[in-house]
């Protein structure tokens, strides 16, 4: 029979709307600005001490308007995001040390939505606040602070077999020079022995013979590769340090890492802890000789540097370091005789060192070192280029009183340098400096802004299109009308079991398929006038309508289809959200362009004779 | 309701050589303004701070200029941006150390000043990433023309491609043109909204070429190409229209209540949907005529293997 559906396609038609209507639905609860709080180490929390923490909260009156424990946090929600940023504060302070305290969006879904496992679509940064980074890795320090470590290596293998050499590093290639060709033998099976991957060359000089080590291609890959691995595991650290919930860090192309951090609204701070490259180093003061006199002279004695203290006095140290910042597994602020410090705990090989030099050198100065990687641009060649700089500074000198080991306490710093210097510490340093070279910080004021703005334009764009299509098709119309609707629900629904989040550019292009959508009802109707005009049967028409028509939708929609693929691979960001939802939205178009209207005026007019059709 | 109670017979393609001449003036005005003028690109593409940020009454531009001489900004533009209160403060991009922190600088010292001053958005965009995304936006443009280019010469024929191909050059370009004559600001959602624009032209094309084909095979040598390509276009027409005035609906629903942030974004699209209007009806089916598109062109292949093994 013309113009009916069979039974299945009736069926799968309600079956996809009304899941669509599930899955859509949280979207109708909205979210509130929520914090939730965890343990540190395991990132969860149990039932028990749970109720501590709520008793806490409740304790701290800080204005939440609901508090619960759920899936392993302590979840208390704000009626603003300003009430929920103060409370942030305060409830760190209350709760102390051991627990997280993250901002967070808690969608208001019912428990029996929840429990399917349905959430709201996820918002962009430009709808709900927060900062955005992107971060460039300087690969070149990454290379020169191994190469750095090689020359040391050599130096203290030669060193160590007795062997007169001068190590140094030329560009990317390590020069080791040796008095003769009996030492140069020696020293090419040690290096060799050392890391048999380098390539590793001999050649005759002036004076005796030198060994050129570089590193090969697949190393410097390795190594580069490394540094941004690293790099990404450390930023993801500072990240669940910093507390915020539902955080992005992920590499971007060859050599850039994206941080995006929902709800927090203080971008000095973020930065300052994320790229830190401070760390810590140990050790010995060169002990009897003048620094004043080095400084002067600008030169300081063998196997010494010259340091300067906060005071800004000079310092002579010992090159050799005892202990570095990567060395140190555990760090956290406390307070030394009410002074600020920040105790720390050494790997095992860093203990040891730590052990044997302390066990040597009793009453002796040591130097706590606090080293930051910076960048300057300087002009080079005509050329302004960044290049990174080493700031070292003595925070502290003390003399050793006692043996120890692993576990020891440094002050000299102030209250906020203790709190960030133990954070990073404990977070592991960057294997090689990084640098912002895109921020985007959204207020919370302006992302609910651009929500309401969208949403407008999202209804009032529909109802003139809805109107209107009432109006010029009338009956026909309302379907297509009925179409559109179910095209929104479907379109929300796919975007709220997707991970990607909307942006601003998302809920255009929303706007924009609803304008686009009602094309594939125009071409059917237009083709049913058509057939009618042609002086055939309301049935034929409808049937010849679809049917002709069908080409015509394919065609436009696989045009459209492909801009929308080349946003998405090229895009960033918003672009491919944009993109996104233009790629979803052409798919829920054709369905309910072409099957769901199709069903309805099968329903209604199909299989009964008509004298005209309401088009 | 209808807009053409009978069917239209409008002489599109008699008109050919004053459209051709039409798109060539604004095509070439359009290159011309973008080489004169160039576009006014946002900081997305040159690199630099903008810092948008919201007072409590009504703000002093002035005082706020005087505050940023103060710090050490005397080169940053400020205008008012939405409303009164809201401030828009851009920077150009500076060389000198750590100019991603001048964001938070702004900030911090206009909130010195005046403490009921509330951050609205901060961004930063580094030069290098700059460049990065002008090359990305400019490959993704060649990417997509090309694989528009291979599909419709697949689902239709060469001379069809050549004519789309035409209209979607056509399209943005005077899309940018209109941008850099005006002096509208055009930041990376432009560049989205242009992509949409092509494939929306095309869309449009391809629905008239749609018809174009099924009434040359339907014709079998009546009637010339020039009239049957009218009677294509006529026959679209009404649907041409409705289609783009619903767009155009939702497009200016975008543009009145979708703030700031999408602004140029809803003005590329708005540009772009008119002249699509004009091109596709036009520009397409002209090119495809110069390029001597027969009715042959489309006539059933036929497989008979005798025939063409006889030929020479």
């Amino acid at each position: 029979m013309i113009n009916r559906y069979p039974l299945w396609k009736n069926i799968l038609v309600a079956v996809v709307m009304v899941a669509g209507l599930v899955v859509a639905l949280p979207n109708l609860f909205g979210e509130d600005p929520a914090l939730q709080v965890t343990f540190e180490k395991s990132g969860k929390i149990d039932a028990a001490s749970a109720e501590e923490v709520q008793r806490s909260i409740q304790s701290a009156g800080i204005g939440q308007s609901g508090l619960y424990y759920d899936k392993g946090r302590v979840v208390a929600t704000f009626p603003t995001v300003e009430v929920q940023l103060r409370a942030g504060d305060r409830l760190r302070e209350a709760l102390g040390k051991g627990y997280v305290v993250a901002l967070a969006l808690e969608p208001r879904t019912p428990r029996w939505l929840a429990a399917l496992g349905l959430k709201p679509v996820s918002l962009g940064l430009d709808l709900r606040g927060g900062v955005h980074f992107l971060f460039q890795v300087d690969m070149d320090a990454a290379l020169n602070q191994r190469l750095d470590r090689y020359a040391a290596d050599f130096s203290r293998i030669l060193r160590d077999n007795r062997i007169r050499r001068n190590v140094r590093l030329d560009g990317r290639t390590v020069r080791v020079e040796l008095a003769d060709a009996a030492d140069a033998d020696k020293a090419f099976e040690l290096i060799k022995a050392a890391d048999p991957n380098l390539d590793l060359r001999r050649e005759a000089a002036a004076e005796g013979v030198v060994i050129l080590a570089r590193m090969t291609e697949q190393q410097i890959r390795e190594r580069q590769n490394f540094a941004i691995e690293q790099n990404t595991v450390t930023l993801r650290n500072r990240v669940n340090e910093l507390g915020v919930s539902e955080p992005v860090v992920q590499r971007q192309g060859i050599d850039r890492i994206l941080v995006q951090l929902p709800g927090v609204q203080d971008p000095a701070q973020a930065e300052r802890v994320l790229g830190a490259t401070a760390t810590l180093e140990f050790r010995l003061v060169c002990d009897g000789e003048n620094a004043f006199d080095a400084q002067q002279k600008g030169r300081a004695p063998m196997g010494c540097e010259l340091y300067k203290e906060r005071s800004g006095a000079p310092v002579l140290l010992r090159r050799r370091t005892i202990v570095t910042g990567d060395q140190l597994v555990d760090a956290s602020q406390t307070f030394d005789q009410g002074m600020p410090a920040v105790s720390v705990r050494l790997d095992a090989k860093g203990g040891r060192e730590m052990l044997e030099t302390t066990k040597a050198n009793l009453n002796k100065p040591m130097a706590v070192v606090f080293v930051e990687q910076k960048r300057e641009r300087v002009e080079r060649d005509g050329q302004v280029i960044e290049v990174p700089r080493e700031e070292k500074e003595v925070i502290n000198v003390a003399t050793i009183r006692g043996v120890f080991s692993s576990q020891f306490q440094i002050t000299g710093l102030d209250i906020t340098e203790a709190r960030d210097l133990a954070l990073l510490l404990r977070a592991g340093a960057l294997a090689a400096p990084i640098y912002k070279v895109e921020e985007r910080t959204i207020g919370p004021s302006l992302g609910q802004d651009n929500i309401d703005k969208g949403i407008t334009a999202t209804v009032f764009g529909g109802l003139l299109v809805i109107c209107f299509m009432a109006i010029y098709y009338k009956g026909f119309g309302l379907i297509a009308d009925i179409g559109l609707l179910s095209n929104l629900v479907l379109l929300i629904a796919l975007l709220s079991l997707l991970p990607t989040a909307l942006s601003l550019p998302g809920i255009a292009g929303i706007v924009l398929t609803m304008g686009m959508a009602v094309d594939a009802n125009v071409l059917i109707y237009e083709r049913i006038r058509e057939e009618l005009r042609n002086g055939n049967s309301p049935q034929a028409s409808i049937h010849a309508g679809f049917e002709k028509a069908f080409a015509a939708i394919a065609d436009s929609n696989v045009t459209t289809l492909f801009a929308g693929l080349v946003l998405f691979a090229f895009g960033t960001g918003p672009i491919k959200g944009f993109a996104v939802v233009l790629c979803l939205g052409i798919g829920t178009t054709m369905f309910t362009a072409v099957v769901v209207s199709r069903a309805i005026i099968n329903a209604i007019f199909g299989g009964r004779r008509l004298e005209r059709l309401p088009v | 309701m209808e807009f053409f109670r009978k069917k239209t017979n409008i002489d599109f393609m008699g008109k050919s050589t004053l459209t051709t001449v039409l798109s060539l003036v604004m095509f070439s005005l359009s290159i011309g303004s973008f080489m004169v003028r160039g576009l006014n690109l946002g900081i997305d593409f040159t690199g630099g701070v903008l810092v948008e940020v919201s007072f409590p009454q009504a703000a002093d531009l002035t005082a706020v200029r005087s505050q940023l001489q103060g710090l050490g900004f005397g080169e940053a533009q400020v205008q008012n941006i939405g409303s009164a209160r809201d401030v828009l403060i851009r920077l150009p991009p500076r060389e000198q150390a750590d100019s991603g922190r001048l964001g938070q600088e702004i900030i911090a010292g206009l909130q010195k000043a005046s403490p009921g001053v509330s951050l609205r958005r901060i961004e930063f965009v580094g030069p290098q990433v700059g460049k990065d995304l002008t090359q990305g936006g400019i490959l993704a443009m060649v990417v997509c023309l090309v694989i528009i280019g291979i599909y419709i010469m697949i689902r239709f024929q060469w001379k069809f491609a050549i004519g789309a191909i035409v209209g979607v050059i056509h399209d943005p370009i005077i899309t940018l043109g209109v941008f850099s004559e005006f002096g509208i600001p055009f930041d990376l959602s432009v560049i989205a909204a242009v992509l949409a624009i092509t494939g929306y032209s095309l869309n449009d094309t391809i629905v008239i070429f749609d018809r174009m084909r099924e009434n040359l095979r339907r014709a079998r040598g009546v009637g010339s190409v020039p009239e049957i390509m009218n009677r294509s276009i006529n026959d679209t027409l009404s649907r041409t229209l409705m289609t783009h005035f619903t767009t155009s609906l939702v497009v200016v629903s975008l543009l009145v209540f979708g703030g700031e942030t999408l602004r140029s974004f809803s003005i590329a699209l708005m540009i772009g949907i008119l002249i699509c209007t004009y091109s596709s009806i036009y520009c397409a089916g002209s090119t495809a005529l110069y390029l001597k598109l027969t009715a042959a062109d489309f006539a059933p292949v036929k497989k008979e293997k005798g025939e063409i093994d006889a030929l020479p």
